[in-house]
């Protein structure tokens, strides 16, 4: 479907619109804060110090940061092809189930280097697998994926329930969760890089799945951009009667798109788990899979916004914690209205102030908006 | 006795726990049957939850509890079709904004103005919509079977519940028997055809998503002045998507809903009932398994293994006149 909207420049396009879609969605935000009787000024000014002021907040940032770039792209993979994966909680709480049979199992034989590559298989190939069914029901039975995707999360969290409950806790243990992780299956903190440069850390969860997280954002880059694979999906995503026309098969392009995305989605469990907690807990996915959706509207499916996106939403939910301990009226949830508002401004109504801003630009310089080629339409 | 006194008991939770399901349900089945998907059930019934009990603790008045929780659940309902029917946008991605708004706000509102860990003050009884006590329910209790069907299960529950099962019928009726409910279908299977007619899709389509908005306000308040004392937070749960579910479930047909929303109660009364408690035959069901029944139920139903649940045909696509 062809948006029924004039072309921008790129730099409008790419840069402009979500940054005036964010202004906005963070205008509203501060009248929430106004709602409650708090500064919205001073609020700004707390969560942005909290977020970046001390190594410490810096850390915590890139902490968040790690899993909603992995949430991020996953929703990015399946939206370049056309489905709305609104499965990466599930699909990331369910790889918590590989993560924790293969920590459990290695932590006391193998170094973290060996239980890290066995622990990302085991996250991806959960994830990935959890995505297969609704991909395949989509794909081959019609059924709608946002839908299936949602069921599924449901099914997880019932899964995962029984799962800590039924095996993975120890037996005398009282709390639906696995024992702590011993030192081979937790991953070494990154924090050393952040105190090169002076800054002080008491101590912060950062760690290594955090370059995972970089690897797989350039990976998603070379594979959309730069592949077969990537193109079909992409010509999927644009029109499903072209791929077809071009021969692409849409039950495969739909389920190893579907997969590649759970895969992504089944990684970002790594990080709070081996990375954090060393332990795999009750709901310790906590709403990340759904973040992903805000990052990639945010991101515009690209991983490089995508990537700038997660640390700006690492930055709220850090900032926002000491926001909360700042201002007593504020709390967490805050970050959640963000949340929401940056879905609804960037996502929903990404358009709103589109034809304000292309208003703008044909009075400026109508060449740059492409006047000349919309007339014939009377726009 | 012992089993139908149990029996009894367990459908009597089962109307209690399908009364939210079932006005969410009719809700999503208003906006779907006019052509917009609604994910942000949940967040409008969560919304109308915490006003309901917000402005009732306030007022003091049920009824005045009532109307805000209708009036702020429209208020939502309205900004989904504002992003979604005027600015075209992607209907799931506003329904999925709605959802974090109404669960961040809630809390955060609900926090700053009564301080009680997101939680609104217990409402007390004339606050509250209480038990409507047929005539005659006390005097035919004890007479064996029909006495406590009679007394248990159709008498003593509060006005939302029998509005919600009035909702049914009416719903029918309206969707079926009245012009707006014809263009209103017309619209979900084919908006050109209706603007050809010179019919306002855009306001055919807010006008449902009124109605969404509307039953989801009951839906809400009934969850904190009925069934709960007051408003907690995330107190919906995933009802919403239950609801979602039940409706897929119905094929978006009213009397379908009722069933739907009845079977999905009944297998959590269910469940609650059996927590631990071994079958025969089957031996003990994990809870877990029956919590999420109704999803794979659903799943079930999608792949086209029950027969085939067809969604109205522009369900999702935003309509863009003259092209």
């Amino acid at each position: 479907m062809s948006t029924p909207y004039a072309k921008l420049p790129a730099w409008a396009d790419y840069g402009l619109i979500p940054v005036i879609n964010l202004a906005v969605a963070f205008l509203v935000a501060g009248f929430v804060v106004l709602l409650v009787g708090e500064n919205p000024f001073r609020a700004a000014v707390v969560l942005v110090e909290g977020a970046f002021g001390r190594g410490q907040g810096i850390a915590f940032t890139l902490f968040y940061a790690t899993t909603f770039i992995f949430s991020g792209l996953s929703v990015a993979v399946a939206a370049h092809c056309g489905l709305f994966n609104i499965g990466g909680e599930g699909q990331g709480y369910i790889a918590g189930l590989g993560i924790g049979i293969v920590c459990l199992a290695f932590d006391s034989v193998l170094p973290w280097w060996l239980t890290f590559p066995l622990a990302i298989v085991a996250a991806a190939a959960m994830g990935a697998l959890w995505a297969l069914i609704p991909a395949y029901l989509q794909a081959r039975r019609g059924s709608h994926i946002v839908i299936t995707t949602i069921m599924f999360n449901f099914i997880a969290a019932s899964v995962m329930v029984y799962a800590l409950v039924g095996f993975l806790k120890p037996p005398i243990s009282m709390a639906p969760q696995t024992r702590t992780f011993l030192e081979g299956a937790q991953l070494p903190k990154l924090n050393w890089v952040i105190e090169l440069f002076g800054a002080k850390i008491r101590s912060a969860p950062f760690n290594v799945s955090f370059l995972l997280a970089l690897a797989m954002a350039f990976l998603v880059w070379v594979l959309i951009w730069r592949t077969r694979l990537g193109y079909e999906m992409r010509t999927y995503g644009h029109s499903s009667k072209a791929a077809r026309y071009a021969g692409i098969s849409e039950t495969r392009i739909i389920i190893v798109a579907m997969m590649i995305s759970g895969a992504l989605a089944g990684m970002m469990a790594l990080n709070p788990t081996m990375g954090d907690q060393h332990n795999v807990a009750l709901e310790f996915v906590s709403g990340a899979g759904f973040v992903g959706i805000a990052v990639a509207l945010m991101g515009r499916l690209h991983p490089v916004g995508i990537v700038l996106a997660a640390i700006l939403f690492g930055m709220l939910y850090q900032g926002g914690a000491e926001l909360a301990f700042e201002m007593p009226a504020i709390s967490r949830d805050m970050i959640v209205i963000i949340q929401g508002l940056v879905i609804l401004f960037a996502g929903a109504l990404e358009h709103m102030f589109r034809p304000y801003v292309q208003a703008l630009f044909a009075s400026l310089s109508p060449r740059s908006v492409g006047i000349e080629a919309i007339k014939g339409k009377g726009a | 006795m012992d089993l139908f006194n149990a029996i009894i008991q367990v459908l009597d939770s089962t109307i209690r726990l399908s009364v939210p399901l079932l006005l969410a349900c009719l809700a999503g089945l208003y906006s779907e049957r006019a052509g917009i998907f609604d994910i942000g059930l949940e967040g409008k019934m969560l919304v109308g939850a915490f006003a309901g009990a917000a402005s009732a603790s306030v007022f003091h008045s049920a009824y005045i509890g009532l109307g805000m929780a209708i009036l702020i659940s429209v208020a939502f309902a309205l900004i989904h079709g504002f992003a979604s029917i005027t600015h075209r946008g992607n209907q799931i991605v506003s329904g999925v904004a709605i959802n974090f708004i109404a669960a961040g706000s809630t809390i955060m509102l609900g926090q700053a103005w009564f301080q009680q860990g997101g939680r609104t003050p217990a409402l007390a009884s004339d606050e509250r919509f209480g038990a409507i006590i047929w005539p005659g329910a006390d005097a035919v209790r004890s007479v064996p079977i029909l006495g406590p069907i009679y007394s248990e299960l159709i008498s003593g529950h509060s006005v939302l519940v029998y509005v919600a099962f009035l909702a049914v019928p009416f719903t029918w009726w309206v969707l079926f028997r009245t012009r707006f409910g014809l263009r209103m279908r017309a619209v979900g299977e084919n908006p050109a055809a209706v603007d050809t007619a010179g019919i306002s899709v855009a306001w055919l389509r807010y006008r449902a998503l009124i109605c969404t908005g509307v039953l989801t306000g009951i839906a809400g308040a009934y969850l904190s002045m009925v069934q709960n004392g007051g408003f907690v937070k995330d107190m919906t749960a995933g009802k919403g998507y239950i609801a979602l579910a039940a409706l897929i479930f119905a094929k978006w047909k009213p009397v379908n809903a009722m069933f739907a929303c009845l079977l999905f109660g009944f297998l959590d009364a269910l469940s609650i009932r059996l927590q631990g408690t071994p079958l025969p035959l089957i031996g003990k069901v994990p809870v877990q398994l029956m919590q999420a029944l109704p999803y794979i139920l659903t799943v079930i139903l999608l792949a086209g293994f029950i027969g085939k649940a067809i969604p109205p045909r522009a369900g999702g696509v935003p309509y863009v006149k003259e092209r």
